[in-house]
């Protein structure tokens, strides 16, 4: 990505930022985030179908963002997941840069973060259609076959938290799990605590979620837990509506209306 | 030293697992799920994952479980009741399928349970596992084996090790222990007397690609560097790396309570977790990601060498084949022992 | 062999609910006692875990009970309650929690009646499920000894 290499280089070089955050090459046919903060090693920065880290998830981190100004090379669901950061008040136009990649995957370079969110609204978060036909497969069986199908599929589950970790969202410097007085999440891998790890997870992340995968890929068991995250922006959508990242106005579980509809309260 | 050593033909081999079932042995083996293998109790021979160059946890699982209780208490009108569990009702347990650096790394795990205190849970769950070593036929670039003293075909740690002499050939069964024996005399017509001395070629290439000495040694002048945080910038802080391991042995205590009764479990922990150190007034020794990586590295190739005269890692692998952002720690390594202080 | 008797927790609000059960009282209506009831200053209080900590606990079933909208003494708590409960029942399904047990009502400080009648409805249809056996199978787990996962 010629591109990009050269505007990295030219940010680092003038001050303008003190690190790129980019993908390189890893080990065996593995890509990685790389933290540009001298010019000469821009040249290592790549980009192909292989660059699905959510980058975003750096720059709440401490480590990356004492560096001063962070530029980072960012896809769509990295640019939602910034603008929904900034809505939460966690980055801004002073502290980041976005250098967006199009879908298309050519450069393109924002002013500021109204312009990224521009970008981003012309998108909608669409389900993929191997994900959609999962869940309405789990729709269509009984509540005990779903119990069944969750205890089975999240038993491997041994709490590493790398679905946490690689998460964008999950910024909290200590999570719901980490609270022991009361422990409102059991914390060993049992059955019960998988179970309430991963729903917790799924509705701390409700209305925040971009649908970005992050925690799939980062699980080095392959848990389908995406689709937990992917049924609540099923939900948004049925009850509200859905909801786009966006750096002004209510998020989804912050607000409400006087005419929200349910059919289960009495 | 001579070793026994036997041949297994290779549709031997579900007879054998056959028979040990029909002892009512419980036997723990590598299954796949969602692609990814872990060790679970096997109730047929079918379904056994093979083929794999490496499982993708470790079967540490086996006397390390992953939540194991260790007591139970209750309280009542005379005061608290505490009950140990009771060590007899740990299962005897046969690992099939568990690959050299696995093996050895059993003896590096068991180490660290009884350096300055005998764990006595953990030592009478291992002393009824019988592990039945697999050789490597295959290896990938993230296998290291050789570079931390072990090799795809080393006998340390099994009480059988399996060899396959070829693709589709029949198995060198090398009889290590007395434990070993008494699997070979309950299936006696299975296993052939060999004096082969084919198992060599037919072991996976393993380069070496460090000296694990010379990294021990530098790492003793290594603690203020800068390169600690060159290398732990992408890492996240997960505990992938530490579970997947066979010799990471970190722990959590937690307590959990119904009421007036209540349960001690013992479940795993990672010194990569940011609240790993705190401390309750707050203060955190290890703050940042930088001191964690480097207490991870520090723990495996300096203080166990120094302290616990074993080597902290087997070469498996796993934690860079696990880790969400390729921290490979082949990779890492290389680059301390390139690095001028 | 007894009957079973399901065990309910209620999770009400102060203002509305929590009265209108006190005037369930002093009207001297007669209603199922398997019910225990947590007071709340709002329902906009309840937290998730909350729900789970209950079945955790051993309930059989949980009412989740306030004020009707517009009615919040808070303005708006129980709009927020609203939303967060349409998310978290359908994400309890989805994973199979049985939705059955959970009953959600806006009861408020007048509606004695109410209340009784929403009690006794949970605590007969819970009777006819049974005891939430799956759930307490998990959250039992200290008389598991191991789990390998």
């Amino acid at each position: 990505m010629v591109d990009l290499i050269k505007r990295a280089k030219e940010l680092i070089e003038s001050a303008a930022v003190k690190v790129v955050i980019g993908y390189e090459q890893g080990t065996g046919n593995k890509t990685r985030a790389i933290f540009v903060e001298k010019a000469e090693d821009a040249d290592k920065l790549i980009f192909d179908s292989r660059c699905i880290q959510n980058l975003a998830a750096y720059i709440t981190k401490k480590e990356v963002k004492e560096k001063g100004k962070m530029a980072v090379a960012a896809t769509l669901p990295v640019m939602r997941s910034i603008i929904q950061l900034a809505s939460e008040f966690q980055v801004n136009d002073d502290n980041l840069l976005v250098l967006g990649i199009t879908p298309e995957s050519k450069l393109i370079e924002f002013a500021n973060l109204v312009e990224v969110e521009t970008f981003v609204h012309q998108y909608q978060i669409e389900i993929d259609e191997r994900n959609k036909e999962m869940l309405a497969k789990l729709e269509k069986m009984t509540s005990a076959e779903r119990w069944k199908f969750w205890i089975d599929e999240l038993s491997p589950c041994f709490k590493c938290y790398a679905c946490r970790a690689a998460c964008p969202m999950c910024y909290c410097h200590r999570c719901t799990v980490d609270f022991n007085q009361p422990q409102w999440i059991p914390v060993p891998s049992h059955e019960l605590g998988n179970l309430e790890w991963h729903l917790m997870r799924a509705i701390h992340l409700t209305g925040r979620c971009i649908d970005c995968d992050a925690c799939y890929n980062a699980c080095p068991l392959s848990i389908p837990i995406n689709l937990l995250t992917k049924k609540m922006l099923m939900d948004a959508k049925e009850h509200f509506g859905g909801y786009q990242p966006a750096l002004k106005g209510d998020h989804l579980m912050s607000t409400f209306k006087a005419d929200d509809k349910e059919n289960f309260i009495q | 030293m001579n070793i026994d050593k036997r041949l297994i033909r290779k549709n031997s081999l579900e007879k054998l697992f056959d028979i040990l079932k029909q002892n009512s042995k419980t036997i723990y083996a590598p299954f796949s799920k969602n692609g990814k293998t872990t060790f679970r109790n096997a109730e047929s021979f079918a379904g056994i994952s093979t083929g794999y160059i490496q499982t993708t946890e470790s079967s540490k699982d086996i006397a390390f479980p992953r939540t194991e209780k260790i007591l139970d208490y209750s309280k009542n009108k005379e005061g608290m009741s505490v009950k140990g569990i009771d060590l007899k009702d740990i299962p005897e347990v046969i690992l099939w399928g568990v690959r050299p650096c696995d093996a050895i790394g059993i003896g590096e795990l068991s180490s660290i349970f009884n350096w300055d205190y005998k764990d006595e849970i953990y030592n009478n769950r291992l002393s009824k596992v019988t592990v039945f070593g697999f050789s490597c036929n295959k290896a990938d670039e993230y296998c290291f084996c050789t570079s931390v003293g072990g090799n795809p075909g080393n006998t340390a740690g099994s009480d059988i090790l399996f060899t396959r002499l070829g693709e589709d050939g029949d198995y060198l069964a090398e009889i290590l222990t007395e434990k070993g024996q008494s699997i070979v005399n309950q299936a006696s017509a299975l296993f052939e007397k060999s004096d082969s001395t084919e198992k060599e070629k037919y072991l996976a290439e393993v380069p070496v690609r460090f000296n694990h000495e010379e990294i021990t040694t530098k790492l003793d002048k290594f603690f203020e560097s800068e390169e600690w945080i060159e290398q732990s910038l992408r890492c996240l802080g997960c505990g992938a790396c530490a579970y997947v391991c066979p010799t990471c042995a970190c722990f959590d205590i937690q307590d959990e309570a119904h009421g007036k009764k209540g349960s001690r479990l013992r479940c795993w922990d990672s010194c990569g977790f940011s609240h790993f150190t705190i401390h309750t007034s707050g203060h955190n020794p290890r703050e940042v990601q930088s001191s964690r990586w480097r207490q991870r590295i520090m723990h495996k190739f300096s203080y166990m060498p120094e302290r616990l005269s074993v080597y902290g890692c087997t070469g498996c692998g796993r934690c860079s084949r696990a880790c969400p952002v390729d921290m490979n720690i082949l990779e890492h390594l290389i680059s301390i022992q390139e690095v001028t202080i | 062999m007894a009957e079973f008797e399901p065990k309910i927790v209620a999770f009400v609000c102060n203002w509305c609910t929590y009265a209108g059960a006190d005037l369930t009282g002093t009207s001297r209506i007669k209603y199922a006692s398997n019910v225990r009831i947590i007071r709340f200053p709002c329902t906009g209080r309840i937290d998730y875990m909350l729900l789970l900590k209950a079945f955790d606990e051993g309930a059989d079933g949980i009412i989740v009970s306030g004020c009707h909208p517009n009615d919040c003494h808070y303005t708006s708590g129980n709009f927020h309650a609203r939303r967060r409960w349409i998310m978290f029942r359908s994400l309890c399904d989805f994973t199979g929690i049985d939705t059955e047990r959970i009953k959600f009502s806006w009861v408020s400080a007048a509606e004695g009646a109410k209340w009784a009648d929403i009690v006794n409805a949970t605590v007969a249809s819970i009777r006819e499920l049974g005891p939430y056996t799956e759930y307490k199978k998990v959250a039992k787990y200290p008389e598991k000894e191991v789990s390998h996962g």
